[in-house]
């Protein structure tokens, strides 16, 4: 059989879990219907029959209960994927990844290592209404002793696991939602990537659009529209929200002078937030505008589709703070 | 329970002696805690086991080198006999890097890799989800060990304790639960706390088998322990023991203590652990005139050494502030 040209996120996940699983038999993956049901994102179909019942853990509605056992294994010296359905259910877990996984290290005075992976689904856009559309990736990033990444493209998508696998430290990893369908081409090899460094997904010389996970698409659709009427924005992909490339950001910005930051968390003490602060404060004399944000409206995500939307970061409100700041408006 | 007696149980004379000395020299250990806190030496929140030591010392006898131990913020009797030194205990409690956790952890937060003491976790239920995890990896690993689990009354009430025993129950995994019902979580009595008293047949209704063990008499809980982690170890699965006991002191330095009956204090101190192997090792005949205060005096002089050690400490330079936070790359 031909390997398919086309490939989506959620099998370049897939092909990253296969990979894993093969190559290190400490791995396994633990989660809610992980198993039998293929995966509620349908990330894991196929990988019971391939890796068995062990390996792939299917585990009761005890979020606090298997991310703590996942923490635990890992201390024990494997090296578990945590799945939690959504960053939503995460807080029911949220003591074990804050108190514990990312305390050990340090409690012990650098006794003990943690090298768990906790992936998670997150993000709004599907009708899913307030307890299921949360975006709550600076929580984890607030927090020193773990790692956050967002795979934005399917390249990170499928690289990001076997690197955070081999990280001593925990791994926190968001996958928005709306990105599973993502499709593009396959690869011939994957590329070497890294899990330290921010990304330059488009290059422009106007103004620096600063993104991540499900708004890096948004944001390169609002970067072709500002091209159309000749504004050439650089579109920054963070890729890693924990520890940040302030080095990649502060580049991009002391050579466009503008930056507009988009998030889809909500404004207040956002992930945009930190980054507006490290410009103001390390970049303030590169600037030529103030700086801006594009973030979620301070709601509860609406279920009804139109008020959704527009409680979300739109290409549209990107374009207009880019327009705005440029004086186009 | 053995109120009117001892368990009819007569262990080996050195075994006895052992079993008396450990608790000998955390009641001393934390006696001393006591007095240098009040000297403010030690600082933070700091919890003392005085009348519970023989829940710690009749346990951890009971397992081997290659287990691992999982505890909570009332730790130090537990590292003490696990093997960590009473100097490297004391050091962290003063903030010393000569301290087992360089002065990072303090009281509440002891760990050391070679005794497999997985800490001192200060977040109450905190530590069953990890013993959990450390089972789970040992029985994928094929690795034969037991995990032993301390927690309190008190971590019964949260959420954490229901999912960690489901789990082990679900997938079999050789962890050892054990349950120190001291009858209060900080001020509330486990009356005020606990629809079901008999803590036991919570675990039981997740279909482990569990036990209730008078924890005031280290032979009970010995024999108890030393059968429960012979289960684990067959591969049957989890085993719960609920210890009965009792802390003297309050919940913590900062406790009034105003919410126990004075009267009902003192009705267990007459119950103490110390008080009764004593009394049972010289109605057998195993305990003769000088070897109490022999190893009293071996006691006294750890503990003696142990502070010393912690006073003459250096403290880790502020330099080092952001270290083991994540790991650092290889030099």
């Amino acid at each position: 059989m031909n390997t398919p040209t086309r490939i989506s996120y959620r099998e370049a996940l897939r092909e990253a879990h296969r990979e894993a699983l093969a190559k290190d038999p400490r791995v396994f993956l633990i989660g809610e219907d992980v198993g039998r049901y293929g995966g509620s994102y349908a990330v894991s179909k196929g990988l019971l029959e391939e890796f068995g019942p062990e390996r792939i853990r299917d585990a009761p509605l005890s979020e606090l209960g298997f991310v703590g056992a996942g923490i635990g294994a890992a201390l024990g010296g494997m090296r578990p994927i945590v799945e939690v359905m959504t960053v939503n259910f995460s807080l029911l877990a949220l003591d074990q990844i804050v108190n514990t996984a990312a305390t050990l290290r340090h409690m012990s005075g650098g006794q003990f290592s943690v090298p768990v992976v906790i992936r998670m689904a997150t993000g709004a856009g599907r009708q899913l209404a307030a307890q299921h559309s949360h975006s709550l990736e600076v929580w984890y990033a607030h927090v020193p002793g773990i790692k956050v990444l967002a795979p934005a493209t399917i390249e990170d998508a499928h690289g990001m696991l076997s690197l955070a696998l081999d990280d001593p430290d925990p791994t926190v990893i968001f996958e928005h939602a709306l990105l599973y369908n993502l499709e593009g081409e396959r690869p011939s090899s994957w590329p070497q990537i890294d899990i330290e460094r921010a990304a330059v997904r488009r290059s422009g010389a106007d103004v620096s659009l600063i993104c991540y996970g499900g708004t890096l698409w948004k944001t390169l659709a609002a970067a072709n529209t500002l091209a159309s009427i000749g504004i050439e924005a650089e579109v920054i992909d963070l890729r890693v929200l924990r520890p940040l490339d302030e080095e990649t950001i502060l580049a991009s910005v002391r050579r466009t002078h503008r930056a507009v930051v988009v998030d889809e968390g909500w404004k207040t003490c956002s992930l945009a937030a930190e980054i507006m602060a490290l410009m103001a404060e390390q970049a303030f004399y590169d600037l030529d505008a103030p700086l801006s944000r594009v973030c979620s409206a301070e709601v509860p995500i609406p279920y009804a589709k139109h008020m959704e939307e527009a409680a979300l970061p739109q290409p549209q409100r990107i374009v207009d703070s880019v327009k705005t700041m440029l004086g186009r408006g | 329970m053995s109120d009117t007696g001892f368990l009819p149980v007569k262990l080996p004379r050195e075994l006895s002696l052992s079993l008396l000395r450990d608790m000998v020299r955390i009641r001393r250990f934390e006696e001393a805690c006591a007095e240098l806190y009040g000297q403010g030496k030690i600082r933070g929140f700091l919890h003392l086991y005085v009348g519970e030591e023989a829940v710690a010392v009749g346990t951890l006898h009971a397992l081997n080198e290659q287990d691992s131990i999982v505890a909570t913020y009332r730790e130090h009797g537990h590292a003490l006999v696990r093997g960590m030194s009473a100097e490297s205990i004391m050091a962290e409690m003063f903030g010393k890097l000569e301290g087992c956790c360089r002065g990072r952890g303090g009281s509440m937060h002891l760990f050391d890799a070679a005794t497999r003491f997985y800490g001192g976790n200060a977040i109450v239920g905190g530590g069953l989800p990890l013993a959990v995890g450390l089972a789970l990896a040992d029985k994928m690993q094929s690795i034969d060990r037991v995990t032993a689990c301390f927690f309190g009354d008190g971590a019964v009430a949260e959420g954490a304790f229901h999912e960690s025993l489901n789990l082990a129950a679900l997938w079999q995994l050789p962890v050892l639960f054990l349950c120190e019902n001291n009858r209060y979580g900080m001020g509330t009595a486990i009356e005020r706390a606990e629809s079901e008293t008999d803590l036991s047949r919570k675990a039981a209704s997740y279909r482990i088998p569990s036990e209730r063990v008078d924890g005031m008499d280290v032979v009970a809980v010995y024999e108890a322990a030393t059968a429960a982690a012979a289960s684990v170890r067959s591969g049957e699965g989890p085993r719960f023991l609920e210890l009965l006991t009792y802390r003297y002191r309050a919940h913590s330095m900062f406790d009034p203590d105003l919410y126990r009956d004075k009267a009902e204090i003192e009705a267990w101190k007459k119950r103490g652990p110390i008080h009764n192997l004593t009394n049972r090792l010289k109605a057998q005949g195993d305990l003769t005139e000088d070897d109490f205060p022999q190893l009293d005096a071996d006691a006294r002089a750890e503990v003696q050494r142990a502070v010393e050690f912690a006073e003459q400490g250096t403290l880790e330079s502020t330099d080092d502030l952001l270290r083991y936070t994540l790991t650092e790359p290889a030099a």
